[in-house]
């Protein structure tokens, strides 16, 4: 068994304020098997984005132990072991689709790609852009936006794909599409990936683990493994065992909150 | 058998009715754009013909307001004096704008790299801007004579101000997630600041830029006219001391041609530069 992708131990985050103190996360523990899909989904306020940016190294844990990739989150962070894809696709308007994924290659000290890596134009190819490189954002659709947002996530072939409601903001039939593409796009890549949701059918079909989260404070309400075979299209949505699996989800969801 | 030449028959006739559509279309667009420009002449050519009646009916003295017909002869009889005139202008109010908006660049850059800089300083800026012009012009003039200097640091503190508070706003509102972004990519600080603060703030900047292109030739007006024998600024005076009333309005149009033809010119490098949409910039 290998080291897991993601180890977190009795983590808690408290956001301080002149008025009140405020515990995002409490004593939340749970780990990601390499090559692992794990949906964290909740309610808003439970504090999943904030986990998810825990791991991203963009916020320092209150209390508690991360490991990333066996490294802390900075050193993971450091080492562009991290792609992060952010809930609006965020990128930059003056740069063309190409030159948005290109960006990774022009800071942080990364000017080239490792050996073997896909290139930006690949990238764009594998997210089913091939022939927009040089549309600029404001002329995509929301859903292309994102899918540049997750080519440039991917480029530099990260081991560990972090993303935040990257579709929440799309109509459903855009939504059901990229659920699909990402479950290809995982399996060509073979990246882990951390994916946050607050939407039980996008967490089940996309996941083979979801760790369900209650709010007031953030905390761990359950842990699934989703045992649906690994080729799924959407018709699996219709199935008896999914049904049964997402009706878990709700009762684990109505439990955590009050 | 007859079914396939029936349906490419209607394939046609569909193909016509959109083409036809089409033209129309562009017909209707090209009407639009004709109409565009030639309301505004007509908007321009009645005010002119207003201004012609009332001084001949109320029979105006030329001392008092003179017809459009003198402003006209004024200005091709005495092109030459004009021209000589806008020349000191147009380059006091061309060296205040890039002198005001390059400090103005720089000290926005230095407050949002230095927040306490800001707080320590913007207060200052201020209180200086609420100075008036005509009461600035004065005191630089004493300290910095009678020469191009002062009417070119009127020009540029007048160019300042708006830009600072543009750029600022620009360099920071940037989206908290581009930021997040460029923290994941483990970007320095430099790094962030050209590759996004920049250039998310040109738009702002150009916004600022606009404004500053005529309020730079209102700088150097106001300046000249305090202290100086050449330059628009004295021709305004020297005529209405004078009750040249075509040489005044003849060099108020000249003046206000140049303001409107900077202005056009920074119009048309922000659409050089800015070709994308901001996407926060309303």
């Amino acid at each position: 068994m290998h080291a897991p992708a993601v180890d977190c131990h009795g983590v808690s985050v408290r956001f301080l304020s002149e008025r009140r103190t405020v515990t995002a996360l409490e004593d939340v523990s749970f780990s990601v098997q390499p090559g692992g899909f794990t949906s964290l989904l909740g309610p808003s306020g439970c504090g999943k984005s904030t986990l998810l940016r825990v791991v991203a190294d963009l916020i320092a844990p209150s209390e508690g132990q991360i490991s990333v990739l066996g490294l802390s989150p900075e050193e993971a962070r450091k080492d562009r072991s991290l792609g992060f894809v952010f809930q609006d696709a965020a990128l930059l308007p003056w740069r063309t689709a190409l030159q948005n994924v290109e960006l990774p290659l022009e800071v942080g000290g990364r000017r080239s790609l490792p050996t073997g890596a896909a290139t930006p134009r690949e990238l764009l190819a594998l997210v089913g852009l091939a022939g927009w490189e040089n549309s600029y954002p404001h002329e995509l659709s929301g859903g292309m936006r994102q899918r540049v947002a997750i080519a440039r996530a991917l480029l530099g072939g990260p081991r560990l794909l972090l993303m935040d409601e990257p579709f929440g903001a799309l109509d459903e039939i855009t939504r059901d599409r990229l659920n699909e593409e990402l479950r290809r796009i995982w399996a060509e890549t073979g990246a882990t990936i951390l994916f946050v949701t607050h939407s039980v059918y996008e967490a089940v079909f996309l996941a083979d683990q979801v760790l369900v989260l209650a709010a007031n404070p953030g905390r761990v309400a359950a842990v699934e493994t989703i045992d649906l075979p690994r080729d799924r299209d959407l018709l699996i949505r219709d199935t008896a065992a999914f049904v049964a699996i997402a009706a878990r989800m709700r009762t684990h969801l109505g439990k955590g909150t009050h | 058998m007859t079914a396939i030449p029936e349906t490419s028959l209607i394939a046609t006739s569909r193909e016509q009715s959109i083409r036809s559509a089409e033209d129309a279309f562009r017909e209707e667009q090209r009407r639009r754009r004709i109409r565009g420009r030639v309301l505004p002449v007509i908007g321009i050519a009645s005010l002119i013909g207003l201004w012609a009646a009332l001084v001949y009916v109320l029979k105006v003295p030329p001392f008092v307001a003179p017809s459009p017909q003198l402003v006209a002869f004024t200005l091709v009889d005495r092109w030459g004096v004009l021209m000589t005139n806008l020349l000191p202008t147009a380059i006091e109010a061309i060296s205040g704008f890039l002198l005001g908006n390059l400090a103005a660049i720089l000290i926005a850059t230095a407050f949002v790299h230095k927040k306490s800089l800001e707080q320590a300083f913007f207060p200052v800026v201020v209180l200086l801007n609420t100075i008036p012009v005509v009461a600035k012009a004065p005191i630089l003039v004493l300290l910095l004579g009678n020469g191009m200097e002062p009417k070119i640091a009127i020009a540029a503190l007048i160019c300042f101000f708006p830009t600072l508070v543009n750029m600022v706003r620009g360099l920071e509102s940037v989206n908290p997630q581009q930021l997040e972004l460029m923290r994941v990519l483990s970007a320095s600080k430099s790094e962030t600041f050209f590759k996004l603060r920049l250039p998310n703030a040109v738009p702002y900047l150009f916004s600022a830029l606009k404004i500053a292109a005529s309020t730079a030739v209102i700088g150097a007006i106001v300046g000249e006219w305090i202290g100086s024998n050449t330059g628009i600024g004295a021709l305004i005076i020297q005529s209405t001391y004078n009750f040249d009333s075509a040489m005044l309005y003849a060099t108020v149009i000249v003046g206000s041609a140049f303001s409107v033809m900077f202005f056009l010119t920074i119009t048309l490098i922000e659409r050089l530069v800015v070709r994308w949409q901001p996407a926060n910039l309303h």
